[in-house]
């Protein structure tokens, strides 16, 4: 009798087990190291507790291996994840292939309305949301005040770039290893491009034009390169050719940069005692423009989306919500102060005192986002979204050559012409080949 | 002797190894092939039907190719000169009878453990770098403006840190060559008037003729498909873009896996005349 009752509460705690561990849904995530996500990670205690039924599953990569990874498996239907962190590049191509769940159901309380407009503009193919910003960035010019100072002259809040040329050579003192400019030069897609595609938008130019015809033999174009050139070299560090954005970050921080345009979320760093020697000496302002109507500022969103072969679709979605949301603004805020809330996303956050009194840079990266519009990113008009790249798949590919082509010419081994008549045939030949 | 029983018994025995390595080669082979000829673009919708022969024809009428295959056989040349050439240099040095033999020989060898993407962000950063590098420092201590490395003198540079890598394996090979060498020769040679210089030339060269053939033939064939040393320091930029990167940037970066497919059966029709060639050149040392 006694054996048998034992018996009979082994088998219902292992029918319980059984049920449990059925019930239990593993949610894989694929995500970029960088320290908002690996905060994210961290986190993800909280967001288990609140949901048991949820098992979280991370794969955390290097930014090009992610890249790679989830594009294989996304176009393999490999099924290998069910969150993935993707950017404003692939969600327009991937959105418009069926490859994502449409978010548009995700709760009320989730506030869609709260995200900012060019942020869900970017990520929203006819009239769907398809990815979860986790944090925006857009760009803006990083200047050390002290040598701003120093040189006699002061910043507006809205420079052109004659007078960010004008400032860089006034604040470049090459004996003390001081650069007045640093820009990214290193090739790729995702690099000096991003850069010279934002820059170039400035200056009047554009990738293609309504018939996709590549503008490489514009003179928009060359005018944007001299320029780029010319300030490079006579105010730009030694072996700018191969610095991209973390290069660049890293001779700022040991204050070799008078100014340095790049990613807004880039201010949190050089304001940050610990890591910058110049924490103190840091201000802030638009990207230059040309007069023309618009700044040479981009726009870009890390963000989850969910991938239409997930089997765990409600899962996911509920994570998604939770990583985006307020409250996990809130969270990180309690945790680890304001100053290292994912910044960019929402407006209620730039409307947050607390956070405000935090972050010196906020207003600035709010202005910069503001002013970026993927959908029309050139003065004249473009069949293409997006504002540092063009949302077509082939791009990646293309500008990583074209951006090669722009570096060799930035070391000095071609000429801006050869370069632009090289990036003109690249372009050409690889669109001629997708069908274009 | 071996039975035609035994025989049988073996050729059983051996079948689950030779079919697994058959496999192990032939299987990417064979869908590398089938891809090739594959108008399949993942982004695009992933397989588009058949392309015949378009993907061979595009690949090599890229402007990108022959440089490419220019700049694969520069840096396997260069890296073989430099490593062969110091290699023996090196060998003979630690034949010498020196105090610390043991701790000199394991130094020697120790940059041949340093994994291929360590060792060439250590170049990048700590000695190439124009600003922060040790070379840049060195350059201004003597009053002259530092060398963009990686940029002014990319293959160069590329060929310095591949070449930096592989010198303890040429040296390795070449100090085992150098032990065996006849003691009694040399001096027989020496008391007879011979120079040093006749001496290494007459008697030293020739007996390490066939460990330079072994480590030219090894070396070429890892040389070759070179790529974490380019992905770490230039990204194919400059002129240092090879083969095996052109490859990778068609396949990865522009999501074309047909025509990386193709370009990659022309690396391999490629590795192979570099091989038929070494074998008939160099090779003929390994008979005698």
């Amino acid at each position: 009798m006694r054996l048998g009752q034992v018996l009979g509460s082994v088998s219902v705690l292992a029918m319980f087990a059984t049920g449990s561990a059925l019930a239990q849904t593993t949610v894989t995530i694929a995500t970029v190291n960088n320290g908002d996500m690996i905060r994210m990670q961290g986190l993800s205690d909280e967001f288990t507790a609140a949901h048991p039924d949820i098992n979280l599953e991370w794969v955390t990569l290097e930014e090009n291996v992610l890249r790679q990874r989830v594009t294989q498996d996304i176009a393999s239907k490999g099924g290998q994840f069910d969150v993935m962190t993707i950017g404003t590049y692939e969600v327009p191509i991937w959105g418009k292939l069926g490859w994502l769940v449409s978010l548009n159901d995700l709760p009320d309380a989730w506030d869609a309305d709260d995200l900012l407009p060019a942020i869900r503009s970017g990520l929203t193919v006819d009239g769907e949301l398809y990815a979860a910003p986790f944090y925006g960035e857009s760009s803006m010019v990083m200047y050390r005040t002290d040598l701003m100072e120093k040189a006699g002259l002061e910043m507006p809040e809205a420079p052109t770039w004659d007078f960010i040329r004008e400032a860089a050579a006034a604040m470049t003192d090459e004996a003390n290893g001081i650069y007045g400019i640093c820009m990214r030069g290193k090739a790729g897609w995702g690099e000096n491009m991003a850069f010279l595609t934002a820059m170039a938008n400035s200056f009047g130019a554009r990738w293609f034009d309504e018939d996709w015809t590549p503008q490489f033999d514009s003179e928009e174009w060359k005018s944007t390169l001299d320029f780029y050139m010319d300030l490079m070299k006579n105010s730009g560090p030694p072996g700018a050719s191969t610095n991209g954005f973390n290069e660049n970050l890293s001779l700022f921080q040991q204050g070799k940069c008078g100014m340095w345009i790049d990613a807004t979320v880039a201010a949190s760093f050089v304001t940050n005692p610990d890591d910058s020697t110049v924490a103190d000496k840091v201000g802030f302002a638009l990207a230059p423009d040309n007069g023309l109507g618009k700044r040479g500022n981009w726009l870009w969103a890390w963000s989850l989306g969910i991938p239409a072969g997930s089997d765990a679709t409600d899962a996911a979605k509920t994570f998604v919500a939770w990583a985006t949301s307020k409250d996990y603004t809130a969270l990180v805020a309690d945790k680890e102060g304001w100053a290292n809330v994912p910044p960019g996303t929402r407006t209620s956050l730039y409307e947050n005192q607390q956070y405000l009194d935090a972050a010196p840079f906020a207003k600035m990266t709010l202005d910069s986002i503001n002013s970026a519009d993927p959908s029309a990113p050139t003065i004249d008009p473009v069949p293409y979204t997006g504002i540092q790249f063009v949302a077509i798949p082939e791009f990646a590919g293309i500008a990583t050559q074209v951006g090669q082509e722009m570096s060799a010419a930035l070391a000095g081994q071609q000429t801006v012409e050869e370069a632009l008549e090289k990036a003109q045939n690249i372009t050409a030949e690889e669109m001629e080949a997708a069908g274009y | 002797m071996a039975t035609q029983h035994s025989r049988t018994a073996a050729r059983v025995m051996m079948a689950p190894a030779v079919i697994l390595l058959l496999g192990w080669m032939l299987v990417p082979l064979c869908m590398t092939l089938y891809f090739s000829f594959k108008k399949y673009l993942p982004l695009r919708g992933g397989d588009l039907g058949w392309a015949g022969f378009d993907n061979y024809v595009r690949f090599v009428t890229s402007s990108a190719f022959w440089p490419s295959v220019q700049a694969t056989l520069i840096i396997v040349g260069g890296v073989l000169i430099i490593t062969v050439v110091l290699g023996i240099v090196l060998a003979l040095l630690l034949d010498q009878p020196m105090w610390g033999q043991g701790i000199v020989r394991i130094l020697v060898i120790a940059p041949f453990f340093v994994m291929p993407t360590v060792s060439a962000l250590v170049w990048k950063n700590m000695f190439m770098d124009p600003v922060n590098g040790l070379f840049a420092h060195l350059w201004q201590f003597f009053g002259f403006a530092p060398i963009e490395w990686l940029s002014q003198a990319s293959l160069q540079s590329i060929i310095l840190i591949v070449a930096w890598q592989w010198l303890p394996f040429a040296t390795l090979i070449l100090l085992t060559a150098v032990q065996s060498l006849d003691g009694e020769q040399l001096e027989a040679a020496e008391m007879d008037g011979a120079p040093p210089v006749s001496r290494f030339i007459s008697i030293i060269l020739p007996h390490l003729a066939r460990a330079v053939t072994v480590v030219v033939l090894i070396q070429t064939i890892f040389l070759l498909s070179i790529f974490a040393e380019i992905f770490v320091t230039t990204q194919g930029s400059f002129g240092t873009r090879t083969l095996t990167y052109l490859i990778y940037q068609r396949v990865l970066e522009s999501q074309n896996v047909g025509l990386g497919s193709a370009g990659g059966i022309y690396a391999v029709i490629l590795a192979n005349i570099v091989a038929i060639f070494l074998m008939r050149i160099v090779g003929k040392n390994l008979d005698k």
